[in-house]
């Protein structure tokens, strides 16, 4: 088993306007995006992100050996409880998934 | 064919001059730039202001406005001013008229202006012209009428009418990222799916190649698809980078979402032209039913005052969060006793889960960690005072009561800051129009004439 962050080449989270997250998952050959798509499913990014799984939309793409998700933002861009303007960070917390 | 040359993903980030010179040499149709989005926060839409210095604007524009003038074609901008109010359209064309008159330019300029009245959107809403998005804020008349700005984006429609006055140059308020470059290739019968395909890519310049900083990008448009050539000297484009670029700040990497209809890329095709261009294929437009344009609003949530503590005392490092709830337990009630009610503290301990919150369960705190409290009420006094009551306690609030009284680093004399008026976006929805001009208005002037 190893984290998700040290056997892909780069997991990205940005803000898709100012109500969605959207994280790539980067896995750079075919062989990580095969344990990608078989191990992060979407009910384990929304239990990462305390939502239910039907809030969280997920994106395999062969082509371009990504997984990606969208999900509402935890807090909507700039209000009192937004903690990260540009979403970025988010992206750790999805790298530090088990795969 | 149609070639658009797109300097950079935002006036204000910068670009390479070679690229940019090397663009112009290529001999294109049109200039579009894109001057802003929602990504900096709801500041600028709120306060209708830039985020970029006056002066760095004003450098990047009047190359521009000369590498246009050399080219001899038309320079757009979308999303002026960051945010596309209108005050920030005004701002961007009182600079345009400065530039012109140093330089001595004469030049019609079309300005597009994306701003919504509230009584305006109060009617729309009462005639069920505005439907939310997911997901979306309850919105009422109330909430409409609180927003400082209001802006629709214009989509290709309202970048073609701006372009059909025989403007030189178009400064347009808040526009879609992709319109300013899909109008001209629409307007002139270019492929429809390639054009908001092309226009998608090309939207943050040089960030679809392997070389992002380089800036600048040529697309060329025709009747069955696109083709991009980066303009830097090290940079290419692959087919990789150009496909990926769908997922950037995207949230469904197949489809986009325009005023008028929807790119449907799912089954373009990349195809390396050599090893910089890149040329795409079968990327689909599909139109809907009704005419929409998304809406954007900001008002205000409150005034914010913050301060700074930084702790580095084994102890209450290892104990900080302890620290933190009964602070905010008895400095929220002092401050009820003494300066008013409506008000929230939060304390974020930075070097634990500042950035994350709740969501970080596994942090690990250091050696020392900040304290950032924040501190948000209805009017600026009030933020101010319960600041003022909460310092004593970030200065010395002791863990236990039988321990003598510790005093803490704060970085700065007064330690309280006020950030002033603090904004919230409050829309997610669109707006059905019966014709794309009714919610926009355009000028043309003639400067130098």
């Amino acid at each position: 088993m190893s984290r998700l962050g040290d056997m892909v080449l780069k997991v990205r989270s940005k803000n898709a306007g100012p109500f969605w997250l959207t994280v790539d998952i980067f896995c750079g050959t075919p062989d990580a995006y095969a344990q990608v798509c078989a191990s992060v499913t979407g009910d384990r990014v929304a239990a990462l992100f305390k939502v239910s799984p039907d809030t969280v939309d997920r994106y395999e793409m062969a082509s371009l050996n990504v997984v990606k998700f969208s999900l509402p933002r935890p807090a909507v861009q700039g209000t009192r409880e937004d903690r990260d303007m540009h979403g970025a960070s988010f992206a750790a917390l999805v790298a530090e998934l088990d795969v | 064919m149609v070639k658009v040359l797109i300097p950079s993903g935002a006036l204000g980030l910068g670009y390479d001059r070679a690229a940019l010179a090397r663009g112009i040499s290529e001999r294109p149709d049109i200039i579009a730039i894109d001057g802003g989005s929602t990504d900096s926060g709801p500041h600028y839409l709120g306060t209708g202001t830039s985020k970029y210095a006056r002066g760095s604007t004003k450098a990047e524009w009047r190359e521009l406005m000369q590498a246009r003038a050399e080219a001899g074609v038309p320079l757009v901008i979308g999303t002026a001013g960051t945010c596309g109010a209108n005050s920030a359209v005004d701002w961007l064309a009182e600079i345009t008229r400065e530039i012109a008159g140093e330089l001595g330019m004469t030049l019609k300029l079309a300005v597009l202006k994306s701003g919504q009245r509230p009584d305006a959107m109060i009617d729309a809403l009462g005639q069920g012209k505005i439907s939310p998005l997911s997901p979306a804020p309850d919105i009422s008349e109330d909430v409409l009428a609180s927003c400082s700005n209001i802006v629709a984006l214009a989509g290709a429609e309202q970048i073609q009418a701006a372009l059909e006055t025989g403007a030189d140059i178009v400064i347009a308020g808040r526009t879609t990222d992709t319109a300013i470059i899909s109008a001209l290739p629409l307007a002139r019968g270019c492929h429809a799916g390639a054009a908001w395909h092309g226009a998608k890519i090309g939207e943050c310049g040089a960030l679809a190649t392997t070389a992002p900083n380089s800036g600048t990008i040529l697309v060329e448009f025709d009747a069955e698809g696109f083709t991009i050539t980066p303009m830097g000297a090290a940079a290419r484009a692959t087919a990789h980078t150009v496909s990926a670029h769908m997922l950037y700040e995207n949230s469904n990497p197949n489809i986009l979402y325009e005023p008028g209809g929807h790119l449907d890329v799912t089954h373009a095709v990349y195809t390396a032209l050599d090893d910089k261009r890149v040329r795409v294929t079968g990327s689909e437009w599909v139109v809907s039913d009704r005419y929409t344009v998304k809406l954007e609003g900001a008002r205000l949530a409150g005034f914010q005052t913050v301060s700074l503590v930084t702790v580095r005392d084994p102890r209450y490092v290892a104990n900080i969060r302890a620290w933190c709830d009964d602070i905010v337990t008895k400095a929220t009630e002092k401050a009820r006793a003494r300066v008013g009610e409506d008000f929230e503290i939060e304390l974020r301990v930075i070097g634990l889960d500042a950035t994350l919150g709740a969501l970080d369960t596994d942090a690990q705190v250091g050696t020392e960690v900040g304290v950032l409290a924040l501190i948000t009420a209805p009017t600026e006094a009030l933020s101010r005072d319960v600041a003022k009551v909460l310092n004593p306690y970030l200065l010395h609030h002791p863990l236990t009561e039988d321990e003598e009284m510790p005093t803490f680093a704060f970085p700065f004399s007064p330690p309280e800051m006020s950030r002033g008026a603090v904004y919230e976006f409050c829309l997610n929805h669109v707006l059905e129009l019966d014709d794309p001009m009714e919610a926009f208005s355009l000028t043309v002037e003639d400067l130098g004439a």
